[in-house]
């Protein structure tokens, strides 16, 4: 059983650097980080003992997936590689390298039977490979910017991605229909005075009965190169497309949604980081505002969670992963 | 003195090496300076070509290690790689591909440190070449410029900024020179504001109140003349050219094919209306792009923000090279300041001021060179450091003005630029 108002910190562990992605095997075993040196990270759990991938990355990575088996991992980098990563190695071998993307790979996702791949990145692209063999199957150029987030429904036949605009697409993996749109424009902005876009769909939801998704980001961003925006979820129906609520975070000045998940009690988690701090934010559907928070030590910069929600890692500028139980 | 690190023995660079360290072994800056006004001497007026500025302010402050001094693999390098150049053994951010290809046009500085992490504070030292003080207004370098390189026959003004969104207007950035230098701003790339005859005054109608205005000032300036009432003639007289001149600042008149070299966005128009200047002979252009404040998420916006200066920026090196016009042209590109090596927690980075560069090229800058080196992380210089006052005197001195110069302003002699500094004789060709 969940309970939302119990979470608390069951583990913290630190490593050298500051942390960006965060990944946590579906079973709750080991968590995978990756680091501001290009380099990923593995944590057992519950001893929390570290091995480090070989250096292949000649960049940052953001983009980072465990398959539902626990037994591969695939990471993107900011030199426009994805690498596939056999974890029963150890430390963790290369399976194989592919050149995806020109520019960053900010996001990946494997799908739930664990045969297909997607990335996205800053070049526009949205690309599908098949897991096993790492063969391209297709690739979208529909998006006019930077792909900030890409998931997979319960379906495993469709893929909802979202970029740097606001533009969420639903598609369709098995045919070359064109996506359905849904409207995210709330979360970009494009502030004249400093020129620059911001925001977009940095994380995306989709819940266990498809009827529901989450596209998070942030809004009031009215000084973007100043880090002064708050986070914002938009809850859409699949089904006609509506938008059914605008979750803010009251209390929260300084932060941006940074991942997004269903619990299966039909929570709506997200992760937000700011110079508010970093929480774990909860919303029920029928409402906008939070039914729970939960303040993290530090600025959290991603989160994932275990198939049964028990468990919520989150990854952290201060050097540190950290585990919540929601049990 | 400090060494410039050419990377590469190749024929070119010995002989500019070499060109170099002839012009370093005559050992003063006198002696420099003299060397110059000789090669001027030689030259009638009519033959001589006229010397240019072309300044980029990277409005915010960009980010050296993201432009032009990148540690990657190093704690504070970020996640962006370091490419090669067309320079051998010089390595610029990855964001700036194209750039990277006319290095051998130009010269890095990567030891700036100008000690000053204010915007204002920041932009004005690195523009007039001094720090700001209540007791002084000191007139920017476009001002000094207009001053000392534009013809007295020239119609055109000689001090012009092209600036992101809207507006225009005159600057008030030439402090003692007078109104004359002040910078006329092109909002957006546009051409000046109030430059088109309103419809209702016919061309004979516009003559006679010229010809009215020029008859009352005479009468006027028999008796009252002074330096304010020349700036206010010449003011008027100015705006009269800059009407029948007006063509000069449409760079809708500039080829189709250029408008999709340069690219069809804002930088792109404005470093195409550059070149379009530059090649009317306006003496000083400043093209501003902004913003890189980037506190936060300074990877995603120099991301965002660096390759859409970067081809601009390389088409038009490699068209003043092309046209004749870089050997005379002095291209600089400054922000106020750098960022910091470290990280923050947004993934930003702050101001920074103590280790930071500046891209310098053509006119008698040497060419496919690095001055001046940061340590490991950045964080500091370690050789060839230089600050405001040695660059504006630099500037100066690359465009045949003699910087230690004075100008008298109503019988005080007031030097060009900071007496306490001097340029960089070490890229000065």
């Amino acid at each position: 059983m969940l309970d939302i108002q119990k979470a608390r910190i069951v583990h913290d562990w630190t490593y050298e650097r500051p942390l960006l992605a965060a990944r946590i095997d579906p079973q709750g075993q080991f968590v995978i980080t990756s680091g501001e040196n290009g380099l990923l990270q593995k944590f057992s759990i519950p001893a929390g003992e570290v091995q480090v991938f070989p250096q292949v990355h000649q960049s940052w990575i953001q983009g980072l997936a465990i398959d539902p088996a626990g037994k591969i991992a695939v990471s993107g980098g900011g030199d426009g590689k994805i690498v596939w990563w056999d974890l029963s190695s150890s430390p963790p071998a290369v399976i194989r390298t592919v050149d995806a993307h020109q520019g960053w790979v900010r996001t990946l996702a494997i799908s739930p039977d664990g045969r297909l791949l997607a990335s996205g990145g800053y070049d526009a692209k949205v690309h599908l490979f098949e897991l096993g063999s790492g063969q391209l199957i297709r690739t979208w150029t529909d998006h006019a910017m930077n792909v900030y987030a890409v998931r997979f429904f319960p379906d495993n036949r469709r893929l909802a991605t979202g970029d740097l605009k606001g533009v969420i697409a639903i598609r369709d993996c098995e045919s070359d229909q064109p996506p359905v749109s849904l409207d995210g424009a709330p979360l970009h902005s494009f502030n004249e005075g400093q020129k620059v876009n911001f925001g977009g769909v940095r994380c995306l939801a989709i819940d266990p009965q498809m009827q529901y998704l989450a596209a998070g980001g942030l809004h009031k961003s009215s000084n973007p190169l100043g880090a002064v925006h708050e986070p914002l979820a938009l809850q859409f129906s699949i089904a006609d497309q509506k938008l059914l609520h605008s979750h803010v975070a009251e209390g929260i000045p300084g932060g941006g949604l940074w991942n997004l998940h269903y619990l299966p009690d039909g929570h709506l988690l997200g992760v937000s980081g700011g110079s508010t701090g970093g929480f774990l934010l909860f919303w029920k559907l029928g409402q906008d505002l939070t039914v729970h928070k939960f303040q993290l030590p530090a600025l959290a910069r991603d989160m994932d969670v275990t198939t049964n929600g028990q468990l919520v890692v989150t990854s952290h500028h201060d050097r540190h992963v950290r585990i919540t139980t929601l049990a | 003195m400090k060494r410039v690190n050419y990377a590469c023995g190749s024929a070119d660079h010995t002989i500019a090496r070499r060109r170099f360290l002839g012009g370093a072994l005559l050992g003063s800056g006198a002696l420099m300076c003299g060397l110059q006004q000789k090669m001027r001497a030689a030259e009638t007026p009519a033959e001589r070509p006229l010397k240019k500025i072309l300044l980029f302010n990277m409005h915010g402050g960009l980010s050296q290690l993201e432009s032009w001094d990148p540690k990657p693999g190093t704690e504070t390098g970020g996640p962006f790689r370091a490419i090669p150049t067309s320079v051998p053994g010089i390595h610029i951010s990855e964001l700036l591909p194209h750039t990277a290809q006319q290095m051998h046009h130009l010269c890095l500085l990567r030891g700036v440190n100008t000690s000053e992490d204010d915007h204002g504070k920041g932009a004005y030292l690195m523009l007039t070449g001094r720090r700001q003080s209540p007791a002084a207004a000191y007139p920017e370098i476009g001002a000094v410029a207009a001053k000392n390189l534009l013809p007295p026959t020239s119609s055109l003004p000689g001090h012009i900024r092209i600036v992101p969104g809207g507006g225009g207007g005159r600057g008030n950035d030439a402090a003692y020179l007078g109104p004359k230098y002040s910078s006329i701003a092109l909002g957006n790339g546009n051409p000046p504001q109030y430059t088109t005859r309103p419809e209702q005054v016919d061309e004979a109608a516009e003559k006679r109140r010229h010809s009215f205005r020029r008859q009352t000032d005479a009468s006027f300036l028999n008796r009252h003349r002074s330096a304010m009432t020349d700036a206010f003639v010449n003011s008027y007289e100015q705006a009269e050219q800059l009407m029948l001149k007006r063509d000069v600042f449409d760079v809708e008149k500039e080829a189709p094919a250029d408008h999709d070299r340069y690219g069809r966005n804002d930088i792109g128009r404005h470093c195409l209306l550059a070149r379009r200047l530059l090649a009317h002979d306006v003496p000083f252009v400043q093209v501003t792009h902004s913003n890189y404040d980037t506190h936060n998420e300074n990877f995603d916006f120099h991301h965002e923000l660096v390759p859409q200066f970067d081809r601009p920026f390389a088409t038009l090196i490699a068209d003043l090279s092309t046209l004749g016009l870089l050997d005379d042209t002095l291209v600089v590109v400054l922000s106020e300041f750098g960022r910091t090596p470290n990280i923050n927690l947004y993934m930003g980075r702050d101001h920074w001021s103590r280790a930071w560069s500046v891209l310098v090229g053509g006119a008698g800058v040497a060419r496919g060179a690095v001055y001046g080196a940061t340590n490991e992380q950045g964080t500091e210089v370690v050789d060839g450091q230089v600050d405001h006052g040695q660059l504006f005197h630099t500037y100066l001195q690359a465009v045949g003005v003699d910087s230690t110069a004075s100008i008298d302003v109503d019988g005080r002699q007031l030097p060009l630029a900071d007496p306490a500094a001097e340029p960089i004789w070490k890229i000065l060709s």
